[in-house]
């Protein structure tokens, strides 16, 4: 498992242009927000705390499909499952990887965001950082899954839309959850990324570790723990 | 393909198999009724061969006839195989099989963002985890660099070299664990004649040290630096035999003379059954 995540990181140090793009982006878009809601900085908190959780998501969700996806095409995926290398190994790997990036990238945006841009936070940032690496592994373990379902490149950009959008319009950001059409509020209860929000504006809302929180960290953990499973059912030996 | 005087090559001559040297007895290989479906169409059919162990059988046919199929039936990575096919003593696909077994694709399979030597030691560290086996994996490592001839490249990214050296660093990490049977998919493709005869001088030591290769190639005049060889056709095995008892049995001067004999007295048997129907049509005449 660890010589499948130094590996993936060894990838990535070759590479310092996706590594400026996964860690300054992040920094430049939460400022960016601070701006939009200048006359009103409750908007920003309660938007701010959000976004510091899917920004995680999301760009772990782009990095491992396409990682995945180009195992797959160049034959290394093959000729790793031909080696004695458990698929818990190699998503592992995958998962450990991506999560030490997303720390990273998690740690400077929430600094900046707290520290710069004046984002009020009641509880820790911390814990804000806790649920941000949750959300990373959430989006690593969906981009390992929906790689299985892209023959390119192509599709698997397009997965993200497809699977992304209707987690972020339904998650809270926009409207309150409980504001919703009942249908709506009920798909959201399903939707991982609904919890993922849901503990950061608790962190921001609460000095203390609230029951809410534990649910919230919960369900996101599971849930990536479940896609994570799925994804390894899809690796495959052998193949027709 | 060119036949010239051997004293007219520029090049040192490549070593033939030496007749005095049969390869031992023991099969790595063993395939009763092997078939394989693939997308529905039946892409090799009932086929029966061995492949001994310490020695190097080409595989050898025309593009499509199911060369590659069959090098991942035996690798096990090829779904719906039937019949019987024994790889060292146990069923293709078996878990035990996985660290005994270097398969090297046609295309090169390594990352093209890692160095030449980066790749090795992480497939290094696939097959041998731990710290304990640091300075055994480095070892495999420079060993596998220098047996590809890469040495100086070791330090380049695998996706900056060329293509037949990008091949290599695929066949260095089937090198990395001394499997005892290396299956390789058309190793010598895009490679000049030095390299071509280099590699075939390294399969030639690996065979010496006991491992079992199965090579396959569509350039015939390599078939001649074989032990054995597998004449496929249209999903079926055409002959099994040594390069020498080939040309004998066809009275051909060469394998590939020896193959198209075999060819077209296949395309005869298969005949018969056409004869009875319309005369050759316009296209099957342009042939």
């Amino acid at each position: 498992m660890t010589a499948t995540a130094g590996r993936v990181l060894r990838q990535l140090t070759h590479d310092p242009r996706t590594i400026a793009l996964l860690v300054i982006v992040p920094v430049l878009l939460i400022t960016l927000l601070r701006y939009v809601f200048d006359g009103a900085p409750g908007t920003f908190d309660a938007t701010g705390a959000s976004l510091l959780g899917i920004f995680p998501l999301i760009t772990m969700f782009l990095v491992t499909s396409i990682a995945t996806l180009r195992e797959r095409t160049t034959g290394t995926l093959e000729r790793l499952l031909a080696l004695p290398l458990g698929k818990g190994g190699l998503i592992g790997g995958y998962a450990l990887a991506f999560g030490a990036v997303a720390v990273v990238q998690s740690a400077l945006a929430t600094a900046v965001s707290v520290w710069l841009l004046g984002l009020d936070v009641v509880g820790s940032p911390w814990l804000l950082l806790l649920v941000a690496l949750l959300d990373a592994l959430l989006g690593t373990a969906l981009g390992l899954f929906v790689s299985a379902f892209a023959a390119s490149e192509f599709q698997a950009v397009q997965f993200m839309p497809a699977v992304i959008f209707p987690q972020l319009l339904l998650c809270g950001l926009f409207t309150p959850r409980e504001a919703m059409h009942p249908v709506l509020e009920a798909i959201s209860n399903v939707l991982p990324m609904s919890y993922a929000v849901d503990g950061m504006n608790q962190v921001l809302q609460h000095p203390d570790i609230t029951g809410d929180f534990v649910r919230d960290i919960a369900v996101v953990a599971g849930s990536a723990l479940l896609v994570l499973c799925l994804g390894a059912i899809t690796l495959r030996r052998r193949t027709p | 393909m060119m036949n010239y005087e051997p004293g007219a090559a520029p090049t040192t001559p490549t070593p033939q198999p030496s007749p005095d040297t049969p390869p031992p007895p023991t099969s790595a290989i063993a395939a009763r009724g092997l078939t394989v479906v693939r997308g529905g169409r039946t892409v090799l059919r009932a086929l029966d061969f061995t492949v001994p162990s310490g020695s190097i059988t080409g595989l050898l046919g025309p593009s499509g006839c199911g060369k590659t199929t069959l090098m991942r039936a035996v690798a096990g990575t090829q779904a719906k195989v039937t019949g019987v096919l024994d790889v060292l003593g146990h069923p293709a696909g078996d878990p035990a099989l996985r660290p005994r077994i270097g398969y090297v694709t046609q295309a090169p399979s390594v990352y093209t963002d890692l160095t030449v030597r980066q790749n090795l030691d992480y497939f290094a560290a696939v097959l041998h985890p731990g710290r304990a086996h640091r300075a055994a994996r480095r070892e495999a490592v420079a060993r596998a660099i220098d047996d590809v001839d890469l040495t100086t490249r070791a330090d380049a990214l695998a996706g900056a070299l060329s293509g037949g050296q990008r091949s290599r660093v695929s066949l260095a990490v089937a090198l990395l664990g001394t499997p005892d049977l290396l299956v390789l998919d058309e190793p010598t493709v895009g490679l000049d004649p030095v390299l071509r005869r280099d590699l075939w001088d390294l399969f030639h030591r690996l065979a010496d040290r006991g491992t079992a290769l199965l090579v396959s190639s569509h350039v015939m005049d390599e078939a001649e630096r074989c032990h054995r060889l597998l004449l496929m056709r249209d999903g079926r095995v055409l002959a099994e035999d040594t390069p020498d008892a080939l040309r004998h049995r066809t009275g051909a001067a060469t394998v590939e003379e020896a193959f198209l004999h075999l060819v077209d007295a296949d395309r005869a048997d298969e005949r018969p059954a056409a004869t009875t129907a319309a005369p050759l049509t316009s296209e099957e005449a342009s042939r």
